[in-house]
């Protein structure tokens, strides 16, 4: 059981909640995750990358997207509130050294564990490039925070409502075919974005890692629900990434595997909304009237 | 025959016509067998209560009656725990299994598991006279099937006894891993007044018996009964924390004060085939299939979160147990059609000869002698099939042992949407990778000597970790042997 002691709205459907966790702030490094289960009879294990930690205070920061049903559940809980169950710190921490220039590419709500590795990055001496890329200007997150450890920090959302319009891999190429170019890209965000980097990074031979987001259950290397093929060879994500060689992941068998659940996770989700159960319909719908707009139509 | 009430009914005229009489062993060897009680297999193939429902007084009564009381009891040799098993069939068929159960706990902590679940005909039936002497493993004592009367009655009985515990000595004592191995090592420590803390990485207790073995076969509540029992005596349960990562196993000792420590983690790492097509959407291992069916419920469609995949035509690989569970499990959860493929013939089976009779039953069809080489899949990369290989036995080696030989030519494709691969499992590296000097053999398993201790002071092992994929009895076994060495080491 694990209190809720703060949470924050970071836009209509991506969340900031800190709770108490005194081992796994102690013992969590940059790249590491939990996995959260808000009811352990019948709740779901979600995979979440540790944001921030505070050992100090026996914290841990975790910053979601509510983007089904129990993600949806997690973001209804309320400061003082407990999480039944909160297991971590999962995975291998990110490699940090000093490699010169780093590049950190974070998507929409990857910019959230993007956020750690670039300040361990930095903090190890590299030059730091930080691309944020969104949907829209509202679901740009932690901008604040990046710019304040990036040395050039670049935002694009695909609609042109903030930052430039373009998709995160433009920048990156430009990047790219600059002299000199960046010794190392991190990627994490969509996989169909971090397919993308990665295809665009490769024939400059920029060394990238991605961090993969893969359908988990244990997290301890127990199941094999995680698997992926990298460079040929079978591994899962839980134990033995989460991050690897973007250059040698099969995206495609990743993107194919990850859709194993999409029609009956739909179907669940949907049903959550128009059952009415979804208090964050209610709750968005409240914000949004507040601000004088329209009704929400879902938080997601 | 299945059906509880008549085969009571028989029981009870068996017993009355025993009543007064000195037995010879001829009188016991003409009293029948007695089955057990089961759901109908049509009925339990769509439900996930128990299969088998367990004896009446009667029928434990006149199944000990069987026994002949053997001098030399080679039964007692062939139960992993050296059980007592005359002195409680002697008791049981007196009628007094409140005595039985005292004699089957001072070796057995888990009794009502353990008669669901060891593989009973490999061990103590194997070798019993009675069976020797008609001839066939299935006509030996059904011990196990005891064993279970006896544990039900006393757990339903509500008076299980909670053992002694002696004085607090103030010392500590973790317990990684809350398997069967690791509630052993608990109870026998906490006994003799150490305080013990289990950590477990799962949000629940029990180990493989909650995550693996699904409930038609060991109710989960029978496994919370037996962590319950432990809690009041005094254990604590420490959930959701992963040795190695969430408390690394040096800080168990330099930070959080403990004085020993037994590692229990289970084997927990599932062997694929590596055979192309083995990423494909709709092939899972074993362990994921079994985890969202019986620890996430997803069984219970209506109230869990976690999804299952919508099978009709399922393809499990492997002749264990863990292939039984998972073949019927997807029957239970409305698949149309299950194969099991198997490599060998039905009399290599390692599976209890009772699941795979169940499973029969059931409906679940054996391809024997065939084995995959491909899983075939569409350009959504979802599973559409197998190409499957099919073998004959040759000749004999030198162990007496038939080994299955592929025949040329012989691949033929068969169309299933799901595969689940149950050829067993692996020993999970993630504490031998984060524990330094923790010594393991190149399969990863922990190296002990014979009192079960590692190669690290004061760090004991034993079940699955040590022996492989092996059994509840065994883990069980080894866990009373480590609790024994760390009493030592504590005085
Ligand atoms: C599907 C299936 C069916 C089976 N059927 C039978 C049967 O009919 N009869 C029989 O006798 N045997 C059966 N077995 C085998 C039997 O269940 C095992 O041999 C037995 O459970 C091993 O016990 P254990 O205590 O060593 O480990 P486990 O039961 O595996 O328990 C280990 C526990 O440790 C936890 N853990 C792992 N790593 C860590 C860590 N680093 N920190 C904290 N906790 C950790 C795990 O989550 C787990 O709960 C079956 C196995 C399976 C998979
Ligand atoms: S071997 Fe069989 S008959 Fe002999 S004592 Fe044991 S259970 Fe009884
Ligand atoms: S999530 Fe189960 S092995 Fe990775």
């Amino acid at each position: 059981m694990n209190k809720i002691i703060a949470k924050e709205r970071l836009s209509q459907e991506v969340f900031r909640i800190e709770l108490e966790a005194p081992h796994i702030a102690r013992e969590r490094k940059a790249g590491q995750f939990v996995i959260v289960q808000t009811d352990v009879d019948f709740g779901e294990r979600i995979p979440l990358t540790i944001a921030d930690a505070d050992t100090a205070k026996g914290s841990i920061t975790l910053i979601f997207q509510a983007v089904g049903v129990s993600t949806h559940r997690l973001a209804e809980l309320e400061p003082g509130a407990y999480i039944e169950a909160v297991l971590g710190p999962l995975g291998n921490p990110t490699h940090i050294e000093n490699y010169g220039h780093a590049v950190c590419v974070g998507g929409g709500i990857g910019v959230a564990p993007m956020h750690p590795i670039a300040q361990a990055l930095k903090a190890a001496g590299n030059k730091l490039t930080v691309i944020i890329g969104a949907r829209n200007k509202e679901l740009v997150i932690l901008e604040k925070e990046m710019r304040a450890i990036a040395d050039e920090l670049i935002i694009v959302t695909d609609d042109g409502s903030y930052g430039r319009k373009a998709l995160v891999t433009e920048p990156l190429k430009e990047l790219c075919e600059a002299e000199p170019k960046p010794d190392l890209a991190v990627t994490i965000g969509p996989p169909i974005m971090m397919k993308f980097c990665a295809e665009t990074t490769r024939p400059y031979k920029v060394k990238t890692f991605a961090s993969l987001n893969t359908i988990m259950i244990d997290g301890t290397g127990m199941c094999g629900g995680c698997r992926v093929t990298v460079g040929g060879k079978t591994r899962f994500v839980c134990v033995d990434g989460p991050e690897f060689d973007a250059h040698e992941v099969d995206w495609n068998g990743m993107l194919l595997r990850l859709g194993a659940y999409k029609p009956l996770e739909d179907a669940a989700h949907k049903e959550l909304h128009e059952s009415g159960q979804c208090r964050l319909d209610a709750l968005a719908d409240a914000v949004m009237a507040k601000a004088g707009l329209g009704k929400s139509g879902g938080a997601s | 025959m299945h059906d509880k009430t008549q085969l009571k009914a028989e029981a009870k005229s068996v017993l009355d016509g025993l009543k007064g009489k000195t037995l010879s062993n001829k009188d016991r060897m003409a009293i029948p067998v007695q089955d057990m009680p089961c759901q109908e297999a049509a009925i339990r193939a769509g439900n996930m209560e128990e299969v088998a429902i367990g004896y009446s007084e009667e029928q434990a009564r006149v199944e000990a009656y069987r026994c002949l009381q053997c001098k030399n009891a080679p039964c007692i040799s062939g139960c992993p725990v050296s059980i007592d098993i005359p002195g409680f069939l002697r008791l049981s068929a007196e009628g007094d299994f409140t005595g039985a159960a005292d004699v089957i706990r001072k070796t057995n902590l888990l009794p009502a598991i353990c008669g669901r679940v060891c593989p009973q005909e490999k061990q103590c039936q194997l070798v019993c006279t009675l069976g020797k002497a008609l001839k066939s493993v299935d006509k030996a004592v059904q011990i196990g099937r005891v064993e279970r009367y006896i544990a039900d009655r006393e757990r339903t009985s509500g008076q299980s006894p909670i053992p002694e515990i002696a004085a607090p000595t103030g010392k500590r004592v973790a317990v990684v891993g809350a398997g069967p191995a690791g509630m052993t090592v608990a109870a026998d420590v906490r006994r003799e007044g150490h305080e013990v803390v289990i950590f477990e990485a799962f949000q629940k207790p029990g180990g493989v018996m909650v995550y693996g073995i699904p409930e038609f076969r060991l109710p989960k509540a029978i496994v919370s009964e037996e962590a319950d029992k432990l809690r009041a005596m005094g254990v604590k349960f420490e959930l959701n924390t992963l040795i190695g990562r969430t408390i690394p196993l040096e800080t168990l000792f330099k930070e959080d004060g403990f004085d020993a420590v037994f590692i229990g983690v289970g084997a927990g790492l599932p062997k694929f085939m590596n055979i192309p097509g083995e990423n494909y959407v709709g092939v899972f291992s074993a362990n994921e299939y079994l985890t969202r069916a019986n620890l996430m419920r997803a069984w219970d469609q209506k109230r869990a979160a976690t999804p299952i995949y919508h099978s009709k035509r399922v393809a499990v690989l492997g002749g264990g147990n863990v292939a039984m569970d998972s073949a019927r499990m997807a029957l239970r959860l409305g698949a149309e059609e299950v194969h099991v493929l198997y490599r060998r013939t039905r009399e290599e089976m390692p599976a209890r000869a009772e699941e795979v009779e169940h499973a029969m039953e059931e409906g679940i069809i054996f391809d024997f002698l065939s084995s995959p080489t491909e899983i075939l899949g569409n350009e959504k990369g979802r599973v559409t099939g197998l190409r499957v290989l099919s073998y004959e036995l040759g000749q004999a080696d030198a162990s007496g042992r038939r080994s299955p030989v592929a025949i040329k030519g012989s691949e033929q494709d068969v169309a299933f949407d799901t595969v689940i691969v149950a050829i067993g499992n692996d020993s999970n590296p993630l504490l031998a990778k984060t524990t330094k000097g923790l010594a393991v053999d190149k399969r990863g398993q922990v190296l002990v000597d014979e009192n079960q201790k590692t190669s690290l002071d004061a760090v004991w092992a034993g079940g699955d970790i040590v022996l492989g994929a092996a059994t509840v009895i065994l883990a069980m076994g080894e866990g009373r042997r480590a609790a024994a060495a760390i009493n030592r080491y504590l005085i």
